[in-house]
């Protein structure tokens, strides 16, 4: 069964780096993962192999729960009282949501990059060397080293270069979302988790940050919220669809625009809802 | 758009009323525009009748013992020698001891209601600390005389005395009322207003930075440190400013407390005397056309003077965001 329209098979065979997935190990697994906000429950036991230096994306309708499944990752959801998580998330053997990890641990494993760019009231430089000083003491000649090898990794070093010592809102929008990147990238994750980076952007503020993403699977093992179809086909090498807080299909992700085998993927690749 | 094609399409009498209405309507709107350009021209009146009457009347102080005015503390009725050195003394230094004390104690309030109190205790402690603002300046002045001043000359300043009395600010013996019972009684007076710029300036931090912060790893602390304060410091710096503002003109409360002693003393443990203090003690005494009205009066144009510029400065600073 072919599901695609010719437009999106067309980006489809654009897809920047086929990587294959065949034979590559898992970096990180979810298991039999409930999350509840309240009462209500908005996920409903999440089990995902998340591919070591592959692009995950996760895709589905709004309220689907695929943000919140990255909220679970890094823990941000345990800043608001009344969210719990049920289940395990192990990242190299090790339970990264369990409460006796300690959450900033966790969260130097796993990088968060947001919607919009959110760079931090200070310079371009302190911008990248804050995370990195949180977890490491290093010396003034190494920590810029880290921050030019940082700024490099994200594409904006030429950009930023002359004016490390001012204010990053200074910035574009685009260029402010690779020093979110920049910044991420700086603490050396393993895993690094973009939710909806470019839905702020402009079209080639988003192309610039798509061919980022291509480059650092290299290094990171990466997993991308996208409300963007062709987005997911692009950038990705997994793909796994959420209706419902319910993980319907996931796979690589040229089966799942190719030939999804449940109807509602089907419907929702082929634009039919959502 | 209907209407006004109607009126072409029948000219005469529809005509005549509409034109009838457009000219009720105008001479409405002249009226209402009017009465607002005098509602707004009344408050530039009021303030500058005030600066003529302060900077007027005030004058003659000033021609009579020209800057010595403001150089000299002897403030003597009887021989009417009059100079303001003591009051602008005891006025900056309750204020400063105000914002000193008030403005940890706005911070700390104000990121336990921001981050740490559970929601259900937010709304009560919020709801009290805006009450603390609508207490009357009296009852703080009563309630300072009467229960403040003796508990801290006897569980604060003795301590402080005999244990860092060999400091000038430290300086004895005890006195219930002081410099610091009035910096006190004045904190209390301007804590909820800080603390409500302070808990506005906190929440407006955008969630998503916040959480980009913890995101790279960081503690409620260093996020805290490094990316609330910093997006807000300017505000905050400002709110500090306004709070400063308003404990400089505070009366009230102030001459319950302060022992209105016309005196410079190193120690804040001494009594004083503000501007607001003195005019509020020594106006009613002072007859039209006498020197010491003069001298109260120019006391005024100075307070006047002062908390207009820590307000322009506040409002400045509390508006300027960063970038």
């Amino acid at each position: 069964m072919n599901a695609m329209t010719s437009d999106s098979a067309a980006l489809i065979n654009k897809q920047r780096t086929e990587s294959s997935i065949e034979g590559v190990r898992s970096r990180a697994s979810i298991k039999n993962l409930d999350f509840f906000y309240g009462d209500n429950q908005a996920l409903y036991d999440i089990n995902l192999e998340v591919l070591d230096k592959r692009v995950t994306a996760m895709i589905g309708p709004s309220g689907c729960g695929k943000s919140t499944l990255l909220r679970i990752l890094n823990r941000m959801f345990e800043l608001y009282p009344g969210q719990r998580a049920k289940g395990q998330i192990l990242l190299d053997g090790e339970d990264i949501i369990d409460a006796k990890t300690p959450a900033a641990a966790t969260r130097a494993k796993v990088g968060m990059v947001f919607q919009k760019p959110t760079p931090f009231p200070m310079t371009i430089y302190d911008n990248i060397a804050f995370g990195v000083g949180l977890h490491e003491k290093l010396s003034k000649a190494d920590l810029d080293q880290r921050v030019e090898w940082a700024l490099r990794k994200a594409a904006i070093w030429e950009e930023a270069k002359d004016r490390l010592k001012t204010s990053a809102l200074g910035l574009s929008g685009g260029q402010q979302q690779r020093l979110c990147i920049a910044r991420t990238i700086a603490v050396k994750p393993e895993v690094i988790l973009l939710d909806e980076p470019t839905s702020a952007l402009d079209p080639i503020s988003t192309s610039r940050i798509e061919e980022l993403i291509d480059e650092l699977k290299s290094e990171f093992t990466i997993m991308i919220v996208t409300h963007n179809m062709q987005q997911a086909a692009r950038c990705s090498d997994v793909t796994a669809f959420f209706l419902l807080g319910k993980l319907m299909e996931s796979g690589p992700t040229n089966d799942i625009f190719m030939s999804p085998k449940r109807q509602e993927t089907i419907d929702y690749v082929t634009g039919r809802f959502g | 758009m209907t209407v006004l094609s109607s009126a072409d399409s029948a000219p005469g009498a529809s005509s005549g009323r509409l034109q009838a209405s457009i000219r009720r309507g105008v001479l409405i709107d002249t009226i209402f525009g009017a009465a607002l350009w005098a509602a707004g021209g009344l408050v530039l009146v009021i303030l500058g009748t005030m600066i003529i009457l302060l900077a007027y009347d005030g004058w003659p102080a000033l021609r009579h013992f020209g800057m010595a005015f403001y150089t000299t503390a002897t403030w003597n009725p009887v021989t009417e020698r009059f100079g303001a050195m003591s009051m602008l003394y005891g006025t900056l230094v309750t204020s400063l001891i105000a914002v000193v004390i008030a403005v940890p104690v706005s911070f700390g309030i104000a990121f336990f209601l921001t981050e740490v109190c559970p929601q259900a205790f937010r709304r009560p402690i919020g709801v009290t600390i805006q009450l603390l603002a609508a207490v009357p300046s009296i009852i703080y002045g009563m309630w300072g005389a009467l229960v403040v001043a003796p508990f801290i000359a006897a569980w604060l300043q003795q301590p402080l005395i005999s244990g860092f009395g060999w400091i000038p600010l430290f300086g004895g013996p005890a006195n219930q009322f002081s410099m610091f019972t009035a910096g006190l009684i004045l904190a209390l007076m301007i804590l909820p207003f800080i603390t409500a710029m302070f808990v506005e300036t906190l929440e407006s931090v955008p969630p998503m930075l916040a959480e980009s912060a913890y995101g790279v790893g960081a503690t409620t602390w260093e996020v805290f440190r490094n990316v609330r304060i910093p997006y807000g410091r300017t505000a905050m710096v400002g709110a500090g400013m306004l709070g400063l503002g308003r404990a400089l003109g505070e009366t009230m409360a102030v001459t319950f407390v302060i022992g209105n002693a016309n005196r410079i003393s190193a120690s804040i443990f001494q009594p004083g005397s503000s501007i607001a203090s003195v005019i509020a003690n020594e106006f009613g005494e002072a007859e039209i056309g006498s020197l010491k009205l003069y001298s109260l009066l120019q006391l005024g144009f100075a307070l006047f003077v002062i908390s207009f510029i820590v307000l322009a400065v506040s409002r400045r600073l509390v508006r300027s965001r960063l970038d």
